[in-house]
């Protein structure tokens, strides 16, 4: 089937059809016990060079994310963050060029009249949800008021639920952390639950 | 008709009547001249100098909204001289401008923006400050002045003098100092008030009603037009349905009046222009509904709906006969819809008396000689051209005679809830819709594709702007499916189906397409008013 484009060029673009041999599925769990073992030996191969002080290249290693710290490189994108004016509001105004340049579509903006007349328009709500957010930095660069900036480095922003990836306004601008909720969602299915 | 006369236009031979304005024969052309204070149907005071194009043979640059058509005449809209000319016009209407594009609504739909794309002089010479008047001022229920945004192209002045005659704004003030504003003691309160921000060139008039709610560049834009009364003007009616959040929801966020030179200029009434919110509002039935065996409302979908009203009118016209039955039809009925009707009442067997179409008190208003008009209910020429009788009030039909009623977006009185049968059908709940026995939730005229003819018998071409609410759906959609349920002959699918067959059955139809012109058609003289339906 060919892919049609809707008015947002997107395409609905269909998963492959599975042919005999993925159907049977012996061949293909083989392959992928093929790459998982490639992955291990080949590893195991670079510690084992590096514990005998051997040059070569470095192995994979699994960090414990959030808990352990993890570094970025310095240019990297991080977390949005929105900035205030020296009184202490918000400098956004609430024009929306972030929100329309962004190609994840992930802010999602509410205006409304400022009582300062000079103003004129200020955000009633601004949210990111960081959970669709690419970290291409483009709303920084179409911001005309300075007013939302990315950190770089700082990646620790877990959620355990899709909700828990969206950032408000106060949190956006530091006046309320964002605690990261570490629960677990709770499983409908084990005893005890409702 | 004046003599056609040659000329040139940016090398081009032309011909134009003679007398034209050379800012018109350009238009026609295709050729664009930038302009501000010119507006057709506002005249041409030639106050922002900014069409200027060169003249041969004149010394200066000259405006092409004061310079006539005449034989030989060798204008120039783009050599370096005219363009040279126009940024300086340019550079004197942005000396004063705060450039507070990103809080400014007219962002995006900006002329001082476009124009600064294709005519700007992009390093300008000003150097001194900006000077400051007046921001956010209310000057009326729907309208909000910015005075630093104004470039004093008088348009809302002229508009306010010349359509409405109600003169409540002026320009005051010399030089970089003068502003617009209104006069002392008067606000912007007229019925047609929101034209003036339509016209404004730049964001100095905002409209409080679209005020910070949508950024324009969201919004998807259908030609229509309204049904606010039986002017049926020409309209855009501009939607936001990808980002339902800036207009809580409400997929359409406003009316523009749309250009027809035969219907309604370019203007619109206030009236019509905030009636939108009809469409989305909380009154509006997304699904249909019967009463129950207690009393209480439940829930049926479309095609349970018009099985069980098939069933119930078998029953009832076997046992009572179809004299019985009553139909409280509406203006508000698209042309598809009144066939589909015509064809169910006459399926029953419903004598043509018992139909009542005639505006019903809640439907008559306030007309002006501009373009108000009292009846509102855009179609009322349509139901005259297809043989319902226009003038038959629902007064005339008394309660006690009938075992039934099938009413149609109309509030109906007391009585008529207390028959055995009744059916009310429309997009907002109004009276009656509680207690009828059937609650058909129909589609809103945003939502439709259809025809309506206004009070010239002009039809005109609705068109679909945002998909049915909910399980609505179209009024034509009800009566056929009913008329399928009873055994009837009903193959239309969509409203062009429908026009097709209307086309070849009705005469005053006859010969007409689907897709109409953008300033629609007169019908062809309609039948005696009367006619059976």
């Amino acid at each position: 089937m060919k892919p049609v484009l809707d008015k947002h060029r997107v395409a609905a673009v269909r998963r492959p059809e599975m042919g005999f041999k993925e159907q049977i599925y012996l061949v293909e769990v083989w392959k992928g016990l093929a790459i998982t073992s490639r992955h291990f030996f080949v590893n195991l191969y670079r510690h084992v060079q590096k514990a005998l002080g051997r040059a070569g290249l470095a192995g994979a290693v699994t960090t414990q994310y959030p808990e352990d710290g993890q570094v970025t490189k310095h240019r990297s994108r991080t977390r949005h963050r929105l900035l205030k004016r020296e009184d202490g509001t918000p400098r956004c105004v609430a024009c929306m060029l972030c929100e329309t340049v962004c190609p994840a579509k992930c802010i999602y903006i509410k205006a409304e009249e400022s009582p300062d007349v000079m103003i004129e328009k200020r955000a009633k709500s601004f949210s990111i949800d960081l959970g669709l957010c690419v970290f291409c930095g483009y709303c920084v660069e179409a911001c005309p008021e300075d007013a939302i900036r990315m950190d770089s480095q700082y990646i620790q922003f877990p959620g355990s639920t899709r909700k828990d990836l969206i950032w408000d306004m106060p949190e956006l601008m530091g006046d309320k952390p964002k605690a990261p909720s570490m629960e677990t969602p709770k499983d409908p299915l084990s005893p005890g639950a409702e | 008709m004046a003599k056609l006369v040659k000329f040139k236009l940016d090398g081009k031979d032309v011909e134009a009547p003679e007398g034209q304005l050379v800012i018109d024969a350009a238009d026609k052309e295709g050729v664009e001249i930038p302009r501000y204070c010119y507006h057709p149907g506002l005249g041409n005071p030639g106050v922002c100098r900014l069409c200027v194009c060169e003249v041969a043979g004149a010394p200066k640059p000259q405006m092409s909204c004061r310079t006539t058509v005449k034989e030989g005449l060798v204008v120039s809209t783009n050599s370096p001289a005219a363009k040279r000319a126009q940024a300086a016009s340019l550079e004197f209407h942005l000396a004063n401008h705060p450039l507070d594009c990103p809080v400014c609504d007219r962002a995006g739909e900006c002329e001082l923006q476009d124009y600064y794309q294709g005519y700007g002089l992009y390093k300008s010479t000003v150097r001194e400050d900006k000077r400051h008047k007046e921001k956010r001022k209310s000057i009326g229920p729907t309208v909000v002045l910015d005075q630093e945004r104004c470039i004093q192209c008088t348009r809302c002045t002229r508009f306010l003098d010349n359509v409405t005659k109600t003169s409540e704004m002026g320009i005051f003030g010399r030089g970089d100092r003068s502003v617009v504003d209104v006069y002392p003691g008067m606000e912007v309160d007229n019925a047609y008030s929101g034209n003036i921000v339509d016209i404004c060139p730049v964001g100095a008039l905002t409209d409080k009603d679209f005020r910070f709610s949508v950024r324009v560049w969201y919004l998807d834009r259908a030609p229509s037009v309204c049904t606010g009364c039986a002017r049926g003007c020409a309209i855009e009616v501009h939607t936001n349905t990808e980002r339902p959040w800036h207009t809580e929801g409400r997929r359409v966020a406003r009316l523009k009046p749309r250009f027809n030179p035969e219907v309604n200029g370019w203007w619109m009434c206030d009236e019509g222009r905030y009636s939108y919110k009809s469409a989305d509002s909380d009154t509006r039935l997304k699904a249909s509904s019967r009463l129950g065996q207690d009393g209480a409302p439940v829930e049926t979908s479309p095609a349970d709906a018009a099985k069980g009203i098939a069933a119930e009118l078998t029953r009832l016209v076997a046992e009572r006969g179809a004299q019985g039955l009553a139909f409280v039809l509406s203006g508000t009925l698209s042309n598809e819809d009144l066939f589909a009707a015509k064809a169910l009442i006459a399926k029953l067997g419903v004598p043509a008396a018992n139909v009542a179409l005639a505006p019903g008190p809640e439907q008559l208003g306030e007309a002006d000689d501009l373009l108000r008009r009292a009846e509102k209910v855009p179609n009322l020429e349509g139901a005259r051209a297809l043989g319902f009788d226009t003038a038959r009030p629902l007064t005339e039909l008394s309660p006690d005679r009938f075992w039934g009623v099938w009413a149609v977006d109309r509030a109906v009185p007391a009585g008529w809830d207390k028959l055995p049968f009744t059916v009310w059908q429309g997009p907002n709940a109004v009276r009656f819709t509680g207690a009828a026995r059937w609650v058909l939730a129909a589609a809103h005229c945003f939502e439709e594709d259809a025809t309506a003819a206004n009070f010239q018998g002009r039809l005109q071409r609705l068109r679909q702007a945002v998909p049915p609410l909910g399980d609505s759906q179209p009024d034509w959609a009800w009566f056929g499916s009913v008329l399928r349920a009873l055994g009837g002959e009903f193959p239309h699918q969509d409203a062009a189906s429908i026009f097709a067959a209307l086309t070849a059955e009705e005469p005053a139809f006859r010969g007409l397409a689907f897709e109409l012109p953008d300033e629609g058609v007169l019908l062809a003289a309609s039948q005696p008013a009367g006619a059976a339906a």
